[in-house]
């Protein structure tokens, strides 16, 4: 019976097509459902894809802990301190309300089995290394320990810091090979032990170089800018950098990594007690308030399933509407067919062959609403995710599940009108006028 | 019962509407035997039942009461699918009206007996094709039927009819809708068949000198058998 199937779709098609104005009218619904759908799947699978990767380079389990202003009641908004816009507003913060290293040391030491790393960095700024006529520009960072063995750089030559570069914040520096590429023509192991100059903001700063790292380009930055142009980063110890900034206060935040199987959101809760009951119960401007990437991460996911859940009720309601406009259109044509329908009995055309008939025609009508609608979806989505700075990826569930939907649709809202048409008497069907 | 004839009705009653107010007893009893190879023709005036009748023998509808046995086949016996199955092969329908399907070209609508009963592609355009070059119709058998003359379209209707080659051929009122000159056609195409291919033939007519042509004429009246002539 699979060429009476194939007959049967190319029956449908020249039916369709003999009154395409009506049949794209039927289709509407299919197709305004399906493209919702498509497009909503498109546009959160890009989402997801863009931001997981992203996630993965900056690290999903990083919490990032900082001093913000305390909302007064009238003005909070949320209850939790955790959301996009807690940013420390530093501005009029005093001296004491910083977070000091003795905190830091405490809290490492009250919660050693939850912490993988403490991170504490201390930008000095952007500028140009100089030697003669070379120059390669770079970034000074200063770092603590932990916060180097998380970049989990490749030592080419040389070595990183040690305890006492850092405790003695020796004006030592961990260079990029790059760097040393440009300015000592790749001898790295020459390199070491050179003393380079830093010129940043009308200042010169003399460093020596103790290592050379492989320098890895970052994708999230390689995809954005000229990658010839781009500063490499010159590592100082973090108390040598604060020395340059001279910063005598404490941190306005810091970042923790949560060691693995810990909760970084439960975690989140932790770390804002601990700061707040140990130091700043009697701070009436400030306190600790903290963000994990996780916690960004689900308030997306779940502000983009709400959406999603908003656009599946349309589109359940006009794959709906278009199921029964499917099914009324049906009704419609097999009326108007009723001789043909009885032609074809006295022809020898059995009841399952006719009601076969009339469903691969609903389905082809699903199936081609269908279609349009996964490709106005593919391009309502480009769009959307052009306007949100995502790269698009089809949904290719989205596809598979629309095809299937859309045939389930046309058998589903097709069965009745063609059953209906199986069943008509032929004597009754021969009469009709 | 024991039968040799091609088509056997014993004493057919037909009631539409049945056990409702308005039931209407059309045939009231009519005992017909037509033999492999005869033509008959049924005149009557209109409404007599000549088409109810005619609806009986090609099994597109079930007496009320009575036998019928159609080539050794108890119709009342048969399931539904059945009957599909020997209209699509024994019998071949010729209607007044053409009833071809206008969608689509004289070529499909001559393969559909046989993609019911499941010719492969191949054979059935074959067939189609031999079947209107005999009604003379392959040079036009790309058209759509709204792009073919009346009698053009009753050549088709009957290539589309032979295309299973079925054993009788019912043909109600076939040139009823036709000028006598293409009437005239049809039913030479008619005599040919059932010359030279010894097909059973049941026509249904209004016009005397066409169904003089035939080897037996039923005349119908009332519901009634009146009379019988055999030539
Ligand atoms: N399916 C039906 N339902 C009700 N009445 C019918 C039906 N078919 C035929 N009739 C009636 O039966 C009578 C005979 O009809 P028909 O057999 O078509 O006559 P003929 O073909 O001789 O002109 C008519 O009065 C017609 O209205
Ligand atoms: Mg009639």
């Amino acid at each position: 019976m699979l060429f009476l199937f194939w007959e049967n779709i190319i029956l449908a098609l020249n039916g369709l097509r003999s009154n395409i104005m009506r049949t794209l009218l039927t289709m509407l619904g299919i197709i305004i459902g399906i493209a919702s759908v498509i497009a909503i799947m498109t546009v959160g699978d890009s989402i997801n894809g863009t931001v997981t990767s992203s996630m993965e380079s900056i690290g999903a389990n990083n919490i990032t802990v900082s001093v913000s202003r305390v909302e007064s009641e009238d003005e909070e908004i949320t209850s939790t301190g955790r959301n996009f816009g807690s940013f420390s507003r530093n501005a009029s913060m005093s001296d004491d309300d910083y977070i000091t290293d003795e905190m830091i040391a405490e809290f490492r030491s009250e919660y050693t089995d939850s912490i993988q790393g403490i991170f504490l960095s201390e930008s000095v700024g952007s500028g140009t290394a100089e030697d003669g006529d070379l120059s390669s520009s770079v970034t000074i960072t200063g770092v603590n320990s932990d916060y180097l063995e998380n970049e989990e750089l490749t030592i080419v030559a040389g070595r990183t810091f040690t305890d006492r570069d850092q405790e003695e914040s020796r004006k030592v520096v961990f260079v990029a090979d790059d760097l040393v590429d440009t300015m000592f023509g790749g001898q790295y192991f020459d390199a070491i032990g050179e003393v380079i100059d830093v010129f940043i903001k009308n200042r010169y700063y003399q460093y020596t170089i103790i290592g050379v790292y492989e320098y890895e380009e970052s994708s999230s930055i390689a995809a954005t800018s000229d990658s010839t142009e781009l500063p490499t980063t010159v590592y100082l110890p973090l108390y040598a950098a604060r020395e340059e900034t001279r910063s005598t206060t404490g941190f306005s935040s810091f970042t923790v990594a949560t060691a693995t199987g810990v909760d970084s959101t439960e975690f989140c809760d932790t770390i804002e007690a601990f700061f707040n009951n140990n130091y700043y119960r009697n701070n009436e401007d400030f306190e600790i308030s903290t963000s994990s990437m996780e916690s960004m991460l689900s308030s997306l996911t779940e502000m983009v399933s709400t959406i999603s859940m908003a656009i599946a009720v349309i589109a359940g309601i006009s794959l709906l509407v278009g199921g029964i406009g499917v099914m009324n259109i049906m009704l419609v044509s097999i009326t108007e067919r009723t001789r043909e329908i009885g032609t074809r009995k006295a022809l020898g055309a059995t009841n399952s062959s006719i009601r076969t008939q009339f469903i691969v025609e609903s389905i082809v009508i699903c199936i081609i609403g269908g279609i349009i609608g996964i490709l106005l979806g593919i391009g309502i989505a480009a769009i959307a995710t052009n306007v949100l700075g995502f790269a698009v990826q089809p949904s290719i569930n989205g596809i598979i599940l629309s095809v299937t939907f859309s045939v389930f649709i046309g058998v589903f809202f097709g069965y009745y009108p063609a059953n209906k048409a199986a069943k008509l008497n032929p004597i009754e069907a021969l009469r009709y006028e | 019962m024991e039968t040799t004839s091609m088509i056997h009705l014993d004493n057919i009653v037909k009631r539409f509407y049945e056990h409702q107010e308005n039931e209407l007893e059309i045939l009231h009893g009519i005992s017909l035997d037509i033999n492999e190879g005869e033509f008959v023709s049924i005149v009557g005036e209109s409404g007599s039942g000549k088409t109810t009748l005619m609806n009986i023998i090609g099994i597109l509808d079930r007496p009320t009461e009575g036998t019928y046995i159609l080539d050794g086949i108890s119709i009342a016996d048969a399931k539904d699918k059945e009957l599909s199955h020997i209209r699509n092969q024994k019998i071949g329908f010729v209607f007044q009206t053409y009833n071809l399907i206008s969608r689509t070209t004289a070529l499909k609508n001559v393969e559909l007996p046989m993609l019911y009963a499941g010719v492969p592609q191949k054979e059935r355009r074959e067939r189609a094709e031999h079947f209107l070059e005999m009604v003379g119709m392959k040079d036009r058998m790309t058209h759509k039927p709204d792009e073919l003359s009346g009698g053009q379209k009753q050549r088709v209707a009957i290539a589309r009819a032979l295309s299973n080659n079925p054993s009788i051929i019912l043909a109600d009122e076939p040139t009823g809708a036709l000028d006598s000159e293409t009437g005239r056609t049809i039913m030479d195409i008619f005599h040919k068949l059932n010359y030279e291919q010894g097909k059973t033939i049941v026509l249904i007519t209004h016009s005397k000198e066409l169904a003089e042509e035939t080897g037996r004429i039923v005349t119908i009246q009332d519901g009634r058998i009146v009379s019988e002539r055999v030539k």
